[in-house]
């Protein structure tokens, strides 16, 4: 009898994985396991004005009827509590158990906790669409919204909150926001959107002190000013779940430490997506934990394949994206990489920033501008930065030179 | 069923490049072939309804520019999550130097 493939984790990476299993052409069993009510969906919805709709809904990633017919077996609401590895056996949290061949551990992440006194039920976290309903009922107007952590999700859901005719302000303990892999040059872009919008950004202030009496938060920063709001919004980044790996016995380096087949330590366990960290190649084997969601596609898809035994190395370049207000943000590769930058400006005042390592490779691009100005660009970069190529600054910086045309080179 | 609708010039469109061409309330991107041809789509991505005309065209594929959907433009067979919906494509030709797609 074949044991089949089981996957932990029902989010964008383990729903990807269980649907490529099959477009791969595997016909054992697929079981995936996910602690949600819901079918795998979409999570970069949950902090953008997809929310501000009447009535929001889940994107999913695929309907029961395609698990169906694709014979994926979708367990909801329950939680994988342990694993036997010399049985090959997930325990569950219901009482049951499944027995694999090839185990995928795909359990993302979750919001970092602020480890603070004073937190109380008006102070909430963003991960899952039913935190996104809870606080979308907070987002009207007239009502005070506090961001603690300048960083994407807070940004994203003060823009929301804007649209809705909040009053936001976002609270950032370190000098600016987004300081972690956004270039000053475009974290002042965004800054400005938002001070533009009607947001008070208040960077560079800790917090002193929370209060929250279940009906409003009280706020207190470290130069004494206090901040009353109908609601906090905590989005100061995410851990990975990495529990039951831990128990497990396998090893945890920041994530689930995997090989660049996503596999770990032990030959039928593999991860992917926001809880593991791998080597990524293209950087000398740095070892990198990505939270983004085409990490999680590829990774999932990767993962997938190489359960089935293709033993494919993980080649893909870290790419990213944001959306605020009408101002789209993209990057790919890691800035922190580069040492020199050298700006390209497109047309209506959108710009992208290659960063360049020794030697000029090119190592990352980041890119701001409206709607998808910078889309096709920061896309060739990505390529330019696969193949490790070393292009001309003066050309990266010139509209003129087609990015396209580097490429041949 | 048979309107033909001039969209542009055929040199408006870069080889292996594509074009947005909005006509009675909908949109459409136009496609020049590395090989010289010239394709029709509907304008709009099948998975967020973004503008595909500010994607990549790499030879046959379209990738949007949102979330990185592939689709084959020549056919507008999805080729890549999360694009999972075919693309509606329309029939193009090119007559004296104008590109005229039948909007159907």
């Amino acid at each position: 009898m074949t044991r089949g493939m089981v996957i932990i984790g029902a989010g964008e990476c383990g729903g990807r994985a269980a649907l490529a299993l099959r477009d791969l052409g595997y016909e054992g069993p697929v079981t995936l396991v996910g602690d949600e009510p819901h079918l795998p969906y979409e999570r970069p919805p949950l902090s953008k004005e997809a929310m501000t709709g009447e009535a929001p809904a889940i994107k999913a990633i695929a309907t029961d009827e395609l698990f169906a017919e694709r014979s994926i077996r979708h367990i909801h609401s329950v939680r994988a509590v342990a694993i036997d590895r010399a049985a090959h056996v997930v325990r569950l949290s219901d009482g049951s158990s499944l027995s694999y061949g090839k185990l995928l551990l795909a359990t993302g992440s979750v919001p970092r906790k602020l480890p603070m006194p004073g937190i109380g039920p008006r102070c909430v976290y963003l991960r899952t669409f039913n935190d996104a309903l809870a606080i979308r009922a907070h987002l009207s107007a007239g009502n005070r919204v506090a961001i603690i952590g300048g960083g994407f999700i807070g940004l994203e859901l003060a823009a929301a909150a804007r649209r809705l005719g909040a009053t936001v302000t976002v609270i950032e303990a370190q000098p600016r926001i987004l300081m972690r892999g956004v270039p000053a040059e475009i974290a002042e872009i965004i800054h400005k959107a938002h001070e533009a919008e009607g947001v008070s950004i208040r960077a560079g202030q800790g917090i002193a002190t929370i209060a929250d009496d279940g009906a409003e938060v009280g706020i207190t920063l470290a130069d004494g000013q206090k901040i009353v709001a109908d609601l906090a919004v905590i989005g100061i980044g995410a851990i990975p779940v990495t529990g039951l790996a831990a128990e497990a016995g396998l090893t945890i380096d920041n994530g689930i430490a995997v090989d660049e087949r996503l596999q770990t330590a032990d030959p039928d366990i593999f991860a992917a997506g926001d809880c593991c960290s791998f080597p990524l190649a293209i950087y000398g084997g740095r070892r990198v934990r990505l939270e983004a969601w085409r990490n999680a596609q590829e990774q999932g898809a990767l993962a997938a394949n190489n359960m089935l035994g293709a033993n494919e190395a993980h080649a893909a370049v870290p790419w990213f994206w944001s959306d605020q207000y009408g101002l789209t943000l993209q990057i790919a590769g890691l800035s922190d990489e580069g040492r020199s930058i050298v700006r390209r400006d497109l047309d209506d005042g959108a710009f992208i920033l290659f960063h360049l390592a020794e030697n000029d490779r090119l190592v990352a691009a980041s890119g701001i501008g409206p709607g998808n100005a910078v889309a096709r660009d920061i896309r060739l970069a990505e390529m330019l930065i696969a193949k490790r190529a070393s292009p001309a600054p003066e050309a990266l910086g010139s509209q003129a030179v087609k990015l396209k045309s580097l490429l041949a080179a | 069923m048979s309107d033909w609708v001039e969209a542009c010039a055929a040199g408006d469109i870069d080889e292996e490049d594509v074009m947005r061409f909005d006509h009675a309330g909908r949109s459409f991107a136009i496609y020049r072939s590395p090989d010289d041809e010239y394709f029709a789509t509907e304008g709009l991505c099948t998975h967020e309804k973004v503008h595909l005309a500010d994607g990549l065209v790499m030879d046959d594929i379209i990738e949007c520019p949102k979330h990185n959907g592939r689709f084959n433009y020549k056919t507008g067979a999805a080729r890549g999550a999360p694009a999972c919906v075919n693309l509606k494509t329309y029939p193009v030709k090119v007559d004296a130097g104008k590109v005229l797609i039948q909007v159907g």
